[in-house]
């Protein structure tokens, strides 16, 4: 049994450089780290000192505010440094791999008999709580929250990003384990959304509400998929799993070990040969971009993550905690002539203002990260419209987020929102506004104010 | 590349100066500023907001070269028809002369520049004091101003009505994207009851029939919704005419064929929103269709002073004043009409509906469309705040199926 979700509002930025089907082994990373600012709204308590040996899947650090909700580390090795910035607020913590892993053991549980206790526990105690999100909000979920649903979305429809169906090729085991033991700590149901066409691992699982969507992106984004099938109300929590995560977790119920491992997409049209890496969380991109990747001395912006969400890091920065894509494109800090009048061929658009891109809807596009325009007011009405298909009036709830207008937030949908919702109306908008830091920093005031 | 690094060499030099803003208006305005992304999507779309109004100036420029030869035209037919020789308007025998264009020229041109010269220099103030970049909106105003003004206005008129517009209408609102009122029709509001001898009766709308006036030489400069509001026509004028737009009018709204193919190109674009277009035609015909039943289930008479106009059979009032003009290019300034598409509808047809009720029932001004936009600006917020309404009821709802 399967409903069918149909976006008709969106935009597929086809970009040039999507990852070719072939997944090689990158080079085993020798620093790993994990930085505190990939777990929004988490003050960390360091539990692991400086010069401290970890085994993978110890725990580093927990949030201060909820002593239970731990995060380990990916590998095994000693913490080398632990790096500090203003208010010696953590920034980052290094750890330098062991040539020979060891994993902390938790265990085997059976989650076809275990409660909802136990399964809850273990993931705390493991780390995979980390893995857990919760909207309204958009962090890292509260251990003692009731969810009413469980949302996970096994389509990504984000341009460039790793193609699911691929990267959890085989892993069904694993998925199965996880979404039956989430399923025990919801009332609700566990609702897994994959892609209408397409052959996704996910399709077969049990205990699962199973939706099928189709359209342009954003249906891929579990905020969108929340939207159709069932809608935050206030005062309602819903909980949100990445589908790749789901392996992790699936791992360590079954075998007691946490296993950072994961598929990457190196992708973007600055990258010579987009293909898959195998390799595990909080590594360092250079272990990745540069055999037939980029050149050293590029001028490029590499991303951990998408195009639209990612985060912008440095050649020897590392991969984020929940991405499964490193997109390269080049920068675009050059001037161009008269380049705000004439007829425009090679970036994409939504309008047909002298912009041609409607003309080739299939053409791939390679973009650059040039901000087309300067900053400006809000101006052009009913653009967002076309590209955003929730329920929600987009240009009024960033403005309602600006002037900090917390009722008004709340009347117009702000717990049902994330971030990334609004990628494509940021990528759209004329007058260049930062859509999603808007509504972060939305958010973030809704949370302190009414928590 | 000269020249562009040496550009950029002194953009580095201003930054942070006063001077910032108004160097860099200029040197975007050759340049695409080399500014990257920063958090939040790495990539953006092509459109900025210089292209967007670019295109409305694009679909606006085709009305005001034909103005231009316009104001020549009809400076010259009415000299014609005070010696009583009815023209018989033609394209190329008569309309795209020499002496129309030198006329024109002479006559349009500096309203052009003085609009551009004084609205920018305002601009350029702000933005140097305010510390923020110059925006792109009074491209587009100043454009306009031109357009909706009688020919013969005073540029020394123009100019205060300009300045008036700008500060009052714009940037005490904190500039682009926060003003209540469209910035071009405040200037022609400000004009009108400032100036309302230069604005309307039947001496301003073709060149030096003001001056002439009195003289041997005089000549007629009225239009036909100031005819017709009298009970009388103007002469040796057909439907297609008005439609060409061989009439005599503010400079840049009497022709009805390039208002429709600027139309076709900003719908075309998705710079322009269909939705208030049509529904503001919609509402005008609405309004005629009533006002001709009126007249034919006979409640009025011919003596009636309303008679002239409510008797002008309804798809005519799309061609005749500057209802096509404003719907196209005033009522759908997006930051002064509604936001939301729900609303569009609504505000677009009650500006169509109330310019023809002003247009019948007002005799000294005849032409309502810029009140009718100016007045329902006002209520578009209002017009958003009952459809937004509507969303935040249907969320709530939701809620209380849930807990009931």
């Amino acid at each position: 049994m399967s409903n069918d979700i149909k976006i008709k509002k969106g935009l597929d930025i086809k970009l040039v450089g999507a990852a070719e089907k072939v997944t090689e082994t990158a080079i085993v990373s020798n620093y790993y780290s994990i930085r505190p600012e990939d777990f929004h709204q988490v003050t960390p308590k360091l539990i692991a000192k400086q010069g401290s040996k970890v085994k993978a899947g110890e725990p580093v650090f927990y949030d201060k505010a909820n002593e239970a909700v731990k995060f380990v580390s990916p590998v095994s090795g000693e913490i080398i440094e632990i790096a500090r910035g203003e208010k010696r607020k953590i920034i980052s913590v290094k750890i330098q791999a062991d040539k020979e892993q060891s994993f902390q053991d938790y265990g085997k549980l059976d989650v076809n008999s275990a409660s909802a206790e136990a399964i809850k526990a273990r993931l705390l105690e493991s780390g995979c709580w980390a893995f857990v999100k919760q909207r309204p909000y958009d962090v890292i979920a509260k251990p003692d929250g009731q969810p009413k649903a469980i949302f996970i979305s096994a389509y990504a429809s984000a341009p460039l990003v790793a193609d699911l169906d691929y990267v959890l090729q085989g892993k069904e085991t694993q998925l199965q384990a996880a979404v039956t033991a989430l399923s025990k700590l919801t009332t609700g149901k566990v609702h897994v959304s994959v892609a209408k066409k397409g052959n996704s691992p996910l399709a077969g699982l049990s205990d699962v509400t199973l939706h099928k969507v189709s359209g342009p992106h954003p249906s891929g984004n579990v905020g969108t998929q929340i939207n159709k099938i069932d809608p935050i109300n206030k005062g309602e929590v819903v909980w949100t799993v990445n589908a790749q995560d789901l392996v992790i977790i699936g791992d360590l119920l079954l075998t007691g070990q946490f296993n950072a491992e994961r598929i990457v997409a190196l992708a973007g049209s600055s990258v010579k040969k987009p293909r898959y890496f195998k390799t595990k969380l909080g590594s360092e991109i250079a272990t990745m971009v540069y055999d037939n990747g980029v050149d050293k001395d590029g001028n490029d912006r590499i991303i951990s993550g998408n195009v639209l969400t990612g985060k912008q890091v440095k050649p020897d920065g590392f991969l984020d905690y929940y991405s499964n894509t490193i997109t390269v494109i080049p920068e675009g800090d050059d001037y161009e002539f008269f380049g705000w009048n004439k007829p425009v061929f090679n970036k994409v658009s939504t309008s047909r203002a002298l912009t041609f891109s409607w003309l080739t809807p299939n053409k791939k596009f390679d973009l650059n990260t040039n901000t087309n325009g300067e900053h400006r007011a809000f101006v052009i009405t009913g653009s967002y419209e076309e590209v955003f298909p929730l329920d929600i009036f987009p240009m009024q709830i960033l403005k309602s987020c600006m002037y900090k207008d917390l009722d008004e937030m709340e009347a117009l949908g702000m717990y049902e929102v994330a971030p990334e919702d609004f990628a494509l109306t940021e990528f759209v908008c004329v007058s260049k506004q930062p859509h999603q830091k808007i509504i972060r920093e939305g958010l973030d005031l809704m949370l302190k104010e009414i928590g | 590349m000269g020249l562009k690094s040496n550009l950029h060499n002194l953009k580095e030099k201003y930054k942070g100066t006063k001077m910032a803003p108004a160097f860099n208006a200029i040197h975007t305005f050759l340049y695409l500023p080399n500014e990257t992304t920063h958090g939040g999507t790495h990539i953006k779309a092509a459109d900025d907001l210089k292209r967007t109004m670019n295109i409305v100036i694009m679909a606006l420029v085709p009305c005001l070269i034909f103005g231009i030869f316009n104001a020549g035209y009809q400076h010259y037919a009415a000299i014609d028809a005070a010696s009583g020789v009815i023209r018989e308007a033609s394209l190329f025998s008569n309309f795209i002369t020499w002496d129309n264009f030198v006329v024109g020229a002479w006559t349009v041109l500096p309203l052009v520049i003085v609009s551009y010269g004084v609205g920018l220099i305002v601009e350029f103030i702000f933005a140097v004091i305010k510390g923020h970049e110059v925006e792109e909106g009074y491209l587009v105003t100043g454009m306009l101003v031109p357009l909706i003004v009688p020919v013969d206005i005073p540029l020394w008129m123009l100019s205060v009505a300009v300045i008036f517009g700008v500060v009052i209408g714009k940037e005490v609102f904190g500039g682009t994207g926060m003003n209540i009122l469209n910035p071009a029709l405040t200037i022609r509001a400000f004009l009108f009851f400032a100036y309302p001898t230069w604005m309307s009766g039947d001496k301003v709308w073709v060149h030096e029939a003001v001056e002439r006036a009195g003289t041997a030489d005089a000549i007629s400069g009225e239009t036909l919704l100031g005819a017709y509001a009298q009970n009388s026509s103007l002469a040796g004028i057909d439907y297609m005419d008005m439609f060409f737009g061989f009439i005599p009018g503010s400079v840049g709204e009497t022709s009805k064929l390039l208002i429709i193919i600027g139309a076709l190109f900003l719908i075309f674009t998705k710079v322009g929103s269909w939705r208030i277009i049509i529904s503001t035609l919609i509402g005008a015909l609405t309004m005629g269709l009533i006002f001709n039943g009126v007249v034919s289930a006979e409640w009025i008479g011919e003596s009636s002073k309303f008679y002239g106009l409510m008797n002008v059979p309804f798809w005519q009032h799309l061609i005749i004043g500057s209802i096509l003009f404003g719907a196209v290019y005033m009522a759908t300034d997006p930051v002064t009409a509604s936001q939301t598409n729900k609303g569009k509808w609504i505000y677009g047809f009650l500006i169509g509906f109330i310019s023809i009720m002003i247009r019948v029932f007002n005799p000294a001004y005849p032409e309502g469309v810029f009140l009718a936009i100016l007045l329902m600006n006002v209520f578009a917020p209002t017009i958003d705040h009952y459809v937004i309404q509507g969303n935040v009821k249907r969320r709530m709802k939701r809620l209380k199926v849930k807990t009931a």
